[in-house]
């Protein structure tokens, strides 16, 4: 009795999540139309639904967090641009500025050229950057084509999203350390300890020792715990479609190329004598076949870390283009009967989601050991 | 005409991703079948390798992406 309550609650909570998911992506959508409704009939037979630019629109990072339109109005919450440029120095301000393209200092939201979707500075009105006069060259600026991109430190949405999670790690982590050290490591855990400790201890028993080897596993401990955790959490993160979440930062390419970039720098900083040899003399090797071996070997040690970045953000992105492609289906054939299709379609992904949030975060960790583990081992020739 | 080849191309890394995990799959089954007290090896033995067939796989689809 008790276990099928509990699988009613679970069922519940379950639906509810994932309508949550399609809800609001919906609403933006209607909500878009709108105008063009009520602006002129034959506009919007015209208008096409663009799937293309709205799932990368949502796939990509932002300078503020889009959250609705309605009637036209966009609401979104804005993020603080810092922006650094060699004419003006340090310039901070709230991205509300440039919203509907407009200028602030010499800054604006390029919409189109090399730097589409990015902050640029034209250079056409860099002698004044006060107020009223960058309002009148405004207009002229247009025209030219002279922009330069400045250094870019803004908090966007995925950065922000970052923030969160790390300040959400830190929050569960620190709580539950605390606890080890009231009650101690022998009593059995409570409350987030308890959902913790499994997680902590399959880390270290099932990807740790059994690939790194029994004596060292311990050194890398808290860069595995690290990698699995941030990864889990910004991916389910990356899952929840309402506004302090919903950022693709696991899908950036960017990020995994930072977290793939640490477990090379960490493998090939614990490598020993033994790894170094099979790169650069590998045993069994005729020498004047060294010259084909060596530069294999090193393409091996840039493509196994290459191939880790890629793993994880295309898994990621291909998930939130799938799902955001099954819920565009209702705009592109404009058939409200396509609607349970989608959301039956977008259920099943969202929950197939969950389980790649979790089994890339594995993945990602399983595979850094396995490379940590290749560096430190000892010699058995 | 790009836009179709890639499509083409993606596609066929799916038929041999989907044919290299299936097989993974299918022979660990198999091998789970034999000798069920070293599921937990082989299961972790199979995420590996399904997971670099993958890896291969999505770097093709994003190639025919760009």
């Amino acid at each position: 009795m008790e276990i099928k309550k509990r699988f009613w609650q679970i069922l519940i909570g379950v639906i509810g999540l994932s309508l949550f998911f399609i809800i609001p992506i919906s609403l933006i959508e209607t909500g878009g139309e709108k105008p063009h409704n009520e602006e002129t009939n034959h506009n919007k037979t015209d208008k096409k639904f663009n799937a293309t630019a709205l799932i990368f629109d949502h796939i990509g990072d932002a300078y503020s967090w889009h959250l609705f339109t309605k009637n036209g109005k966009h609401v979104a919450v804005p993020l603080p641009i810092i922006v650094y440029s060699n004419s003006t120095g340090l310039n901070v301000f709230l991205s509300s500025k440039l919203e509907h393209g407009h200028h602030y200092n010499g800054f604006y939201i390029a919409q189109e050229g090399e730097y589409e979707g990015k902050i640029v500075e034209s250079s056409g009105n860099v002698h004044n950057n006060h107020g009223i006069t960058a309002e009148i060259t405004e207009q002229e600026s247009h025209s030219e084509t002279a922009v330069t991109r400045p250094i870019d430190f803004s908090i966007t949405k995925n950065v922000f999203e970052m923030f969160l999670s790390a300040f959400l790690l830190l929050w569960i982590f620190i709580s539950v350390g605390r606890s080890y050290k009231k009650r101690g490591v022998t009593s059995a855990p409570k409350g987030l300890q308890g959902f913790i400790e499994p997680i902590i201890l399959f880390v270290r028993d099932d990807i740790a020792r059994p690939n790194i080897g029994e004596h060292k596993y311990q050194k890398f401990m808290p860069y595995l715990l690290t990698v699995f955790f941030f990864i889990w959490v910004n991916n389910l993160m990356g899952l929840i479609p309402f506004f302090p979440f919903g950022s693709n930062v696991t899908g950036n390419i960017a990020v995994t190329l930072v977290l793939a970039a640490f477990t090379m720098l960490i493998t090939n900083f614990s490598g020993n004598k033994n790894y170094w040899k099979h790169i650069f003399a590998t045993p069994g090797v005729p020498v004047p076949l060294r010259i084909i071996m060596i530069p294999v070997e090193l393409i091996g040690v840039i493509s196994k870390p290459f191939a880790l970045m890629i793993r994880l953000f295309a898994n990621i992105t291909a998930g939130h283009i799938i799902i955001l492609s099954l819920v565009s289906m209702i705009f592109i054939f404009k058939s409200i009967y396509i609607a349970p299709v989608s959301i039956a379609m977008g259920l099943f992904m969202s929950m197939l989601e969950l389980l790649v949030a979790a089994l890339q975060a594995y993945v990602f960790t399983l595979l850094s050991a396995l490379f940590i583990g290749l560096a430190v081992e000892e010699g058995h020739h | 005409m790009t836009g179709t080849l890639a499509a083409i191309g993606a596609g066929l890394a799916v038929i041999g991703a989907g044919i290299g995990i299936g097989r993974i799959g299918g022979q660990a089954m198999d091998a789970m079948a034999r000798q069920p007290e070293a599921a937990s090896k082989i299961q972790t033995a199979m995420i590996i390798a399904a997971a670099l067939i993958e890896g291969v796989a999505l770097f093709a689809v994003v190639v025919a992406l760009m």
